[in-house]
């Protein structure tokens, strides 16, 4: 029995190019209708700027009771979209979806924590605003303090809890929630490892006693582990669904492999903040010129440029390696320094023999005084490493995510003589 | 486990039709909120709740000095000039901190829209608790103060809470309005603080509204709505000494109406679209 059935659903949304950061001021507006009438013009200019921009684009789908779907695609194919949608955050510019039961959604883990409040008080209000009664907080409360493991902090105001602590208490709240129908969007990302296989159990959990779930996330591994049937999308439309395996091989074959260098000449559409805008960012492997063979014996080299627009600022930047299933394999940062105006430009090394052959993911941040982050640049760079082994005589693929060389020697320490 | 079968229908326009119910089945969350709000208030100050009695009687005792002392305005034949200004500074703080509160709601509250979904209105409808504590505790001040000057209270007091209620209206006409704005244009965060400062000094606050009759600009003067509540919250205080103008009222009560529809309308259009402008 369909629980969600979805019918021609699209989204759209205007784009304001002359603003596409932040919130217009009133100054912009009346200078511009002011601009509109001493210009005489009936002119379209104004319209040029704007650009409709389809977030989905006739959606069709429907959901049995039971089932749990991952939803794979890039950034920007529609996925956070069709999940604002689902829980009611925004509404469909066309289309309608039918949802039989009740439902519950989980962008984020601890959505509306108050920092001064202590974790019993968010305990009651973050599970008031995903939609519980006082009676289901209070009867589920020992099991959430249980499950986050937080019983020794429950009355210590949450700003002092730890960045752990704070996930895994938002995460107990929402995994406590009885919907029938439970949607969750890329909360594994955070947390230890411990805690994750912990989420995934609990979210096993809930499908298994025969309710819903909506899995979006970019780790492919925990779509495998966690649903049955998939749905991928691409630009805003969903071009194919059905088992999660063939949805998975699908989609990473369908993935546009490597991307090696982006670079923006002009600043004016170079991506970015009225703070920062990226101008280049690019691979180049030493000893050798053919970015499309990187093998695991050569250093890499990651060259971010961008343009900082704001006198002193203190910048670092921040960059992330993933594997090409969605898990990270490490994030490195620099040291923040005061930049002026002017292009800013930072080398990374990962060095040779570091690596295992496979498809990695780079993602670059800036962040501002060590705690903002002006930009994000996710899924900048794509690049394969390919294998090459000497003196060995096993051709298998070699375990890991990296392959690094450690000094691992073997010698002999004893003789024994046989006579 | 809800035994009921729930259905939800998404669509274009689609949450209009149980938005009232929807806002009635959340009201454990106004709540919830409410209290959030209030608990937080003096969180890590070292004087506390002592603030929201600090703060009325330093700003009377201001207003006394500059109003009765340096300018020689008189209070109304009978009515202690403190009592005039406390009496005005109690509905006025109350409309102003409202006003505020419900202006900065949604932005206050913007990490709440853009993850969940709940109706909207809630945000500014539980913003107004603060305002509303803070009232009770000035209020409590002017009874004490009434007894210290042996100024009785009368019978007018019946109608306070007709006062009180027009005061929320017109704070929730303006406050909404305002709200949407904000999230539109950050320029309604500057414009905010300098109406209320302005508020303070044209509704008779610190002065009696008789200072205006029989003026030229009276009829003017009366459009504002606050002009009818204040000097009309005075009176049910003070009693028939103190110079309340009915006639001020039907002003107040038709143009708090008209615009708390208004902008109730106007809300619920641009409800929809918050989650794209923050």
């Amino acid at each position: 029995m369909p629980v969600i059935v979805a019918e021609d659903i699209s989204k759209r949304y205007i784009i304001d190019h002359q603003r596409k950061n932040g919130p217009s001021s009133l100054r912009d507006i009346v200078t511009d209708q002011m601009d509109k009438w001493f210009s005489g013009k009936k002119d379209n200019s104004g319209f040029a700027e704007k650009e409709e921009f389809w977030a989905l684009r006739d959606v069709n789908f429907s959901i049995d009771q039971g089932d749990r779907i991952g939803i794979v695609g890039h950034n920007g194919a529609g996925k956070s979209t069709l999940l604002k949608i689902l829980s009611r955050i925004t509404e469909p510019t066309t289309g309608q979806i039918k949802i039989e039961g009740r439902i519950a959604s989980l962008l984020e883990v601890g959505t509306g924590f108050h920092p001064e409040l202590t974790g019993r008080e968010n305990i009651f209000l973050n599970g008031a605003i995903l939609g519980m009664s006082k009676n289901e907080i209070k009867q589920s409360f020992d099991a959430i303090v249980d499950f986050a493991g937080v019983e020794k902090f429950l009355d210590t105001p949450v700003k002092r809890y730890s960045s752990g602590m704070y996930v895994r208490l938002g995460f107990a709240i929402a995994a406590h929630l009885n919907p029938e129908i439970l949607i969750v969007d890329e909360v594994l990302a955070v947390g230890d490892t411990e805690f994750q296989k912990k989420c995934l159990g609990k979210m096993r959990d809930v499908s298994e006693s025969g309710r819903t779930l909506i899995f979006v996330s970019h780790n492919l591994t925990a779509i495998q582990a966690l649903c049955n049937k998939s749905f991928y999308f691409e630009k805003g439309r969903l071009i194919e669904q059905g088992e999660t395996t063939h949805i998975v091989t699908t989609y990473l074959s369908k993935v546009s492999h490597k991307m090696l260098d982006k670079h923006w000449d002009n600043i004016e559409n170079a991506p970015g903040t009225d703070q920062v805008r990226v101008k280049r960012f690019k691979i180049f492997p030493e000893y050798q010129d053919d970015l499309n063979h990187i093998d695991v014996r050569t250093p890499i080299n990651f060259q971010f440029e961008f343009w900082n627009l704001v006198e002193g600022a203190n910048i670092n930047l921040s960059m992330h390696l993933y594997t090409f299933t969605g898990e990270c394999i490490f994030n490195v940062g620099t040291q923040s320094e005061p930049f002026a105006k002017g292009l800013v430009s930072g080398v990374c090394e990962i060095p040779g023999n570091f690596l295992n052959d496979g498809s990695y993911v780079v993602s670059m941040m800036i962040v501002r005084d060590t705690s903002t982050v002006l930009y994000n640049m996710e899924e900048a760079l794509v690049f394969d490493v390919e294998d090459y082994r000497e003196n060995v005589t096993w051709y298998g693929k070699w375990p890991g995510y990296i392959r690094p060389q450690l000094n691992f020697s073997i010698r002999q320490t004893e003789h024994v003589v046989n006579d | 486990m809800a035994t009921v079968q729930h259905t939800t229908t998404i669509k274009a326009g689609g949450s209009e039709k149980d938005y009232w119910k929807d806002l009635w089945l959340n009201r454990q969350l106004l709540w919830i909120l409410s209290k959030r709000d209030i608990s937080v208030r003096y969180k890590q100050t070292l004087l506390g709740v002592a603030w929201s009695v600090l703060r009325p009687l330093m700003t009377m005792m201001v207003m006394v000095f500059v109003f009765s002392y340096l300018a020689k305005i008189r209070s109304d034949p009978g009515v202690p000039f403190p009592l005039t200004v406390l009496g005005g500074l109690t509905i006025w703080t109350f409309f102003s901190s409202t006003f505020q509160q419900i202006s900065n709601s949604i932005l206050i509250n913007s990490n709440l829209v853009s993850k969940v979904y709940f109706p909207r209105l809630l945000m500014p409808l539980s913003s107004i608790a603060v305002g509303f504590v803070d009232f009770l505790i000035t209020f409590g001040i002017y009874v004490i103060m009434t007894i210290f000057f042996k100024h009785p209270i009368g019978w007018q007091i019946v109608f306070l809470p007709c006062f009180i209620l027009l005061t929320f209206i017109t704070s929730m006409g303006f406050g909404l309005f305002f709200a949407v704005l904000n999230v539109r244009f950050r320029d309604i965060g500057q414009l905010i603080p300098f109406l209320v400062q302005v508020g303070t000094y044209v509704c008779p606050v610190s002065y009696s509204g008789r200072l205006a009759h029989g003026t030229w600009f009276e009829k003017y003067y009366n459009l504002n709505p606050l002009v009818g509540i204040i000097d009309g919250f005075r009176w049910c205080l003070l009693g028939d000494e103190s110079y309340f103008n009915p006639q001020s009222l039907y002003s107040t009560a038709i143009i708090s109406f008209l615009i708390l529809i208004l902008s109730l309308v106007y809300f619920r259009r641009k409800e929809k679209t918050f989650v794209d402008h923050i």
